[in-house]
């Protein structure tokens, strides 16, 4: 199974919904997001997300098995990870990058689990979250997108992930979305 | 990690085990592979291997390690929701036992123990009540025996209270000194604080709730499966059982056994 991660912060909704509106009725992978969020805030993402896609998507809880052809969203103030047995995992270790949930902990454990079938898409963002774990993602074989940062509201994100990897693509959140149906249907 | 590193991890748990009797071989891979990595970065060495080597001659270096694989910070009420339907649900079938037992499993430094406390203090049950609290970091054990916590965290833990329905004012229960905010040596006497491992000790008494929370996450299938028959083993028929927000029986061997209610609390059944 593809594992594709997609992570974000400031300005990361609307690159989203764009990546996402390319991709109705594609469904052979299983999709993880992780943006920023508030520790105390109850998260709206889900809903948000629901209304993007056309696949279910579910707020990750402990243990939760990953399927083909959903989406899972990492909960306030926990850090989601992803076991080798393609399970969700939650921690509440110490912020990465300010922030709980962090990027990069979803992405290193994504590029263990899935190794060379991880895809990791890296968009709008305020720091240098996630360009390592893109960097572990590039290192085991999987293939990488990031945001291009013209296109960006934050510049940050996608700007330190291009320097920490070669990514595949840089481009709109459309254009990305475009290409991961098109690694899709390359894989079938 | 590369195959060898596991091996090496594997290896250094056993190490672990065998010479300071932690057992985290049954602990979620995902979590324990960061941290061995991050323990890689602070102790300056370059492979599992030489973290093994330096754990196993210096029991310090273990010591400043130890921290990182076990303690979980908390707040006073944290999850207010949680607490409030306690408080509204779980003390009515209290209040129709005699006495009664609660069981606060990874307790940490206290924090959600002294909750229970006060609100079987507010709901006047506090007497006949003994709530045994425990972890297996000695460290975490004595910061909660004291019952102090710093002044700073008080505005945040009185504001948890009130949305979880307190009744009373939290200063009620503390009093302030340079060290900090102490709460009552009455609410300390009906805790009993001890040491007890999840992955290596059994029940030892009989409770009408357990309390486990963002201590399951940490566990692998077995072990959490393990510490989760303690809990059945532990609680009365129509015992409770609450778990963390992101935590669910949902996908253990347990989950025929109990009901599923609000706010993650779960009722074990009552046989037909």
């Amino acid at each position: 199974m593809i594992g594709i991660v997609i992570g974000g912060s400031a300005g990361s909704l609307d690159a989203l919904h764009a990546l996402f509106s390319t991709l109705r009725g594609v469904r052979e992978a299983t999709w993880i997001v992780v943006l920023h969020l508030s520790p105390t805030s109850k998260s709206l993402l889900p809903e948000v997300l629901g209304t993007y896609t056309d696949m279910p998507v579910r707020e990750a809880v402990d243990k939760l098995p990953l399927t083909m052809g959903s989406v899972v969203v990492a909960p306030p103030d926990y850090h989601l990870l992803i076991e080798r047995d393609l399970t969700c995992a939650l921690s509440r270790d110490p912020a990465v990058h300010f922030s709980r949930p962090a990027l990069d902990p979803l992405f290193q454990t994504a590029a263990d689990a899935f190794g060379a079938d991880t895809v990791g898409v890296l968009l709008s963002g305020a720091n240098a979250d996630g360009a390592a774990g893109l960097r572990t993602i590039q290192q085991g074989g999987g293939r990488v997108a990031v945001q291009d940062p013209a296109t960006a509201t934050a510049i940050e994100m996608p700007t330190a992930g291009i320097a920490a990897c070669t990514p595949d693509l840089v481009a709109t959140p459309r254009a990305i979305g475009q290409w991961i149906a098109s690694v899709l249907e390359g894989d079938r | 990690m590369s195959v060898e590193d596991e091996a090496q991890l594997d290896v250094l748990l056993d190490v672990i085990y065998q010479h300071y009797h932690y057992d985290f071989r049954g602990y979620a891979r995902a979590s324990l592979r960061r941290r061995v990595a991050a323990a890689m970065g602070r102790l300056g060495v370059q492979s599992v291997t030489e973290v093994r080597r330096r754990i196993a001659a210096d029991a310090r270096a273990f010591a400043e390690l130890l921290p990182w694989f076990t303690v979980q910070l908390s707040d006073l009420f944290r999850d207010p929701q949680y607490f409030r339907f306690f408080r509204e649900n779980i003390v009515p079938v209290l209040r129709t036992y005699p006495s009664r037992k609660l069981w606060v499993a990874g307790c940490s430094t206290g924090e959600e123990a002294y909750s229970f406390a006060i609100i079987l203090r507010e709901e006047k049950l506090l007497d006949r009540t003994l709530i045994y609290a425990t972890d297996i970091y000695e460290q975490s054990l004595r910061t909660a025996t004291s019952g102090i916590y710093d002044l700073d965290r008080m505005r945040t833990f009185t504001e948890n209270h009130r949305l979880a329905g307190g009744t009373t004012s939290l200063s009620e229960h503390y009093t302030t000194s340079a060290q900090g905010a102490m709460f009552d040596r009455d609410l300390r006497d009906h805790i009993v604080f001890a040491d007890h491992s999840l992955a290596t000790d059994a029940v030892f008494a009989e409770v009408q709730a357990v309390s486990c929370r963002n201590v399951l996450i940490y566990f692998a299938t077995e072990l959490q499966d393990r510490a989760l028959g303690l809990f059945h083993g532990a609680l009365v028929r129509g015992g409770w059982l609450g778990l963390g927000p992101k935590e669910t029986l949902e996908f253990s061997a347990v989950r025929d056994q109990f009901t599923s209610h609000p706010q993650r609390w779960y009722m074990r059944d009552v046989p037909r």
